[in-house]
């Protein structure tokens, strides 16, 4: 017969403490949970905005302006611009040449123009994705009541109509264009100034400094300079970039200066400020990258006769560069979304042509998304939410490509 | 002979020195412009002390500043020259408190969850998914805040109790945004903690959940600590949020459900308007500019150093 041995004082609380347990589990998984219910409030509020009814009156009915039977959606250019001639200010009319000669306008430009001037479709209501899919009914009946003049028209505020067209004050007619090319070109520089710069800053500290005050002062200066807050680098772009630089930034040295604006708030400030904001997260990732190739490469190197640099060039590199893209490219994605430096350093506020070269005015998605925002009437919402989703699916696939090239080039050695 | 081969020592000896001593000058050249890279980045720091102290300088020295009163009024009104710091240093505070309220817990339970309790399969979703919320930019967040918070916080307690601007939304979608920077600092600390810790807790007949609070976090407590630090840090210099959901006037109150704005929506604020250089707007902006870089400057020394001091090496 065997006897159970039981230890005193052992097992007395063993089931509160087991039941313990369990709470503190179900607490932690709850607080998972919190947070990709989070996720998904934020995904779903922004789908919920970006689709929906919209209650709209025309100032001047659209079939009142037909010619000679020729409905106003296919009327040519040369009609339209007549129209617009006979209908608007001789003020009005001489500035909109100014700013782009008619000649030059696309007929759906010019379409737009007469719809946003003439036309000017009012915004009397909107509504939200999910009222407009349950409360249909409702709502037509309570606007035949309230707004008879009002029609009714499912927007989808997201669609190719709306990536590109160019920035508008009306909300009809506004897009995104103006916004998307003036983020790729503030891109463009940034990269242009921390790609160099932040790699050849990796390999000096990797590869040739040694363990010196300076050395390691300069390792931590980078590791702090992560962490400082997006706004203090924009006013640093604002004193140095905007004004102490103003005849680099403004084209002035080079004589392209932008007739319009002639001061360094332009493209090129902005790429830089936000060059300076990314320099140091692309050192960090590049000095992973390169500490972990194996040193038994760089010593091969060395064994048949190579030079520092010629090893470095040749071998650390090439297999750093997987992991120096990736984080460079994490770096692009943070780049896109900050918005704060790029207020500060100074972007418009009202621009509707694409920048077309360094020394012009600019502005981003997320500046185009915060104006909108900012605006209290409801259209403005629902065209943020439309811009986030393009700026959200431009990051996604970013990022996307991103873990792809981790993937695909993580070599085990 | 002895003549002939001595000669040609010599000549052998001078060639191999030169090869010796050969200064390639393209590799010197390419070693300078690294060290300038390197060096790239001090000038950056600098360019930041020295600009903004520059314009701060020229503020404190303007007739109605004075730097005693600006660090103890609670009025900041440019165009009577009150320039008291404290309602938007207020109104940062209050958004970073309750942010971490948020964050701090719900984070570090999703790291203890993550490390200690997680399957392989479940931390593999779950970390894409907190990388996802970690890669949204600000700006939405704070269109979140306008437009799903706001109006949350007001059916809940009431649209008279809830201004549509105020810093309780603010803040807490600020923890939203803090969480999963929060949760893997904390997870790779507690990562760090060697299994046999663990197992010798397991073997002495502790249950996991006393392991995890008991053994592992105390264990992994400087980590923690820098981590919390770290997101502090972050929380004091976050702009877009505050700048869209918390309001835009400096308001000294103590109420999250008013609206006030905060030194980084102040600046926003200021400098998105038409702004003349050398106006006592313009230099206020480095002035706060300024404060805002020493601020999470030493919050980011002070984690540095606590890691360094107090985190526990096993082996």
């Amino acid at each position: 017969m065997k006897e159970k041995v039981v230890v005193e004082g052992f097992a007395d609380n063993l089931d509160a403490r087991n039941r313990k347990g369990m709470i503190w589990h179900v607490l932690f998984q709850a607080s998972t949970v919190i947070g990709i219910i989070a996720l998904i409030a934020l995904m779903l509020n922004i789908i919920n905005g970006a689709f929906g009814y919209v209650a709209y009156e025309a100032r001047v009915d659209p079939d009142t302006l037909a010619v000679d039977g020729v409905p106003l959606t296919d009327q040519s250019k040369d009609q339209l611009v007549a129209l617009l001639q006979s209908t608007l200010s001789s003020g009005a009319y001489n500035k909109l040449e100014n700013d782009k000669p008619f000649a030059d306008r696309s007929r759906e430009e010019v379409y737009q123009l007469v719809l946003e001037r003439i036309v000017r479709p009012e915004v009397v209501q909107v509504w939200n994705l999910w009222p407009s899919l349950t409360q249909a009914d409702e709502i037509r009946t309570t606007l035949a009541k309230e707004h008879p003049e009002a029609e009714l028209d499912f927007v989808s505020w997201l669609s190719t109509d709306f990536v590109s067209r160019p920035q508008t004050s009306e909300p009809f007619t506004a897009g995104v264009r103006t916004a998307i090319l003036g983020s790729l070109w503030t891109i463009l520089f940034t990269i242009l100034l921390a790609f160099p710069i932040g790699v050849g800053a990796a390999i000096y500290l990797e590869e040739y400094a040694s363990d010196t005050w300076l050395n390691r002062l300069i390792q931590t200066n980078i590791n702090n300079l992560a962490g400082v807050p997006s706004i203090v680098y924009g006013i640093l772009g604002l004193a140095i970039f905007v004004r102490t630089l103003e005849p680099l930034t403004s084209g002035e040295v080079f004589g392209l200066v932008d007739p319009t604006t002639a001061n360094g708030r332009t493209v090129l400030s902005a790429g830089l400020t936000l060059g300076l904001l990314v320099l140091p997260i692309i050192i960090i990732n590049a000095q992973e990258a390169i500490r972990a190739v194996p040193r038994s490469l760089r010593n091969a190197s060395f064994g048949v006769g190579a030079t520092k640099w010629q090893t470095v060039w040749s071998h650390v590199l090439p297999n750093a560069m997987p992991g120096i893209l990736t984080g460079t490219i994490l770096a692009i994605s943070r780049a896109i979304g900050e918005t704060a430096p790029l207020v500060v350093v100074g972007a418009s506020t009202a621009i509707s042509f694409d920048p077309s070269s360094p020394f012009s005015k600019f502005t981003t998605l997320p500046i185009q998304i915060y104006q909108w925002t900012s605006r209290p009437q409801d259209e403005f919402r629902s065209l943020a939410a439309a811009t986030i989703l393009v700026l959200l699916i431009l990051l996604l696939s970013l990022n996307a490509s991103a873990v792809l090239l981790r993937n695909r080039f993580s070599r085990k050695y | 002979m002895v003549v002939l081969s001595w000669k040609k020592t010599l000549e052998h000896k001078a060639s191999v020195s030169n090869l010796r001593r050969k200064v390639r000058w393209g590799e010197t050249i390419i070693q300078g412009l690294l060290f300038f890279s390197g060096f790239f980045s001090i000038f950056i720091t600098l360019g930041i002390v020295y600009e903004l102290g520059k314009e701060a300088l020229l503020f404190f020295q303007m007739p109605e500043v004075n730097l005693l009163a600006t660090l103890t009024t609670t009025e900041w009104k440019p165009h009577i020259g009150k320039f008291g710091i404290w309602p938007l240093l207020n109104a940062t505070l209050m958004t970073t408190l309750i942010a971490m309220l948020i964050a701090i817990p719900l984070g570090m339970a999703v790291a203890i969850y993550l490390s200690e309790y997680a399957k392989p399969r479940v931390r593999n979703t779950l970390k894409p998914i907190l990388e996802v919320l970690a890669g949204i930019p600000t700006i939405v967040y704070g269109y979140f805040a306008l437009t799903f918070m706001t109006p949350l916080l007001r059916e809940i307690f009431g649209r008279d109790v809830v201004q549509i601007y105020n810093t309780a939304s603010a803040g807490l979608v600020m923890g939203i945004l803090i969480l999963p920077l929060i949760t893997s600092m904390t997870e790779d600390a507690l990562s760090a903690v060697p299994r046999a810790l663990r197992e010798a807790a397991y073997g002495m007949g502790a249950t996991k959940l006393e392991v995890a609070l008991q053994i592992v976090v105390p264990a992994a407590l400087s980590g923690i600590a820098a981590a919390i630090i770290v997101g502090i840090s972050r929380a004091i210099g976050e702009t877009m949020i505050v700048a869209v959901a918390a309001g835009a006037g400096p308001n000294f109150t103590l109420n999250p459900f008013e609206g006030a704005e905060t030194l980084t929506g102040h600046i926003v604020r200021i400098s998105g308007g038409d702004l003349s250089y050398d106006s006592i707007d313009y230099n206020s902006i480095f002035a706060l500019g300024l404060f805002l870089f020493l601020v999470t400057l030493t919050l980011n020394i002070i984690s540095q150093a606590i890691v360094r001091r107090f985190r526990e090496v096993y082996e």
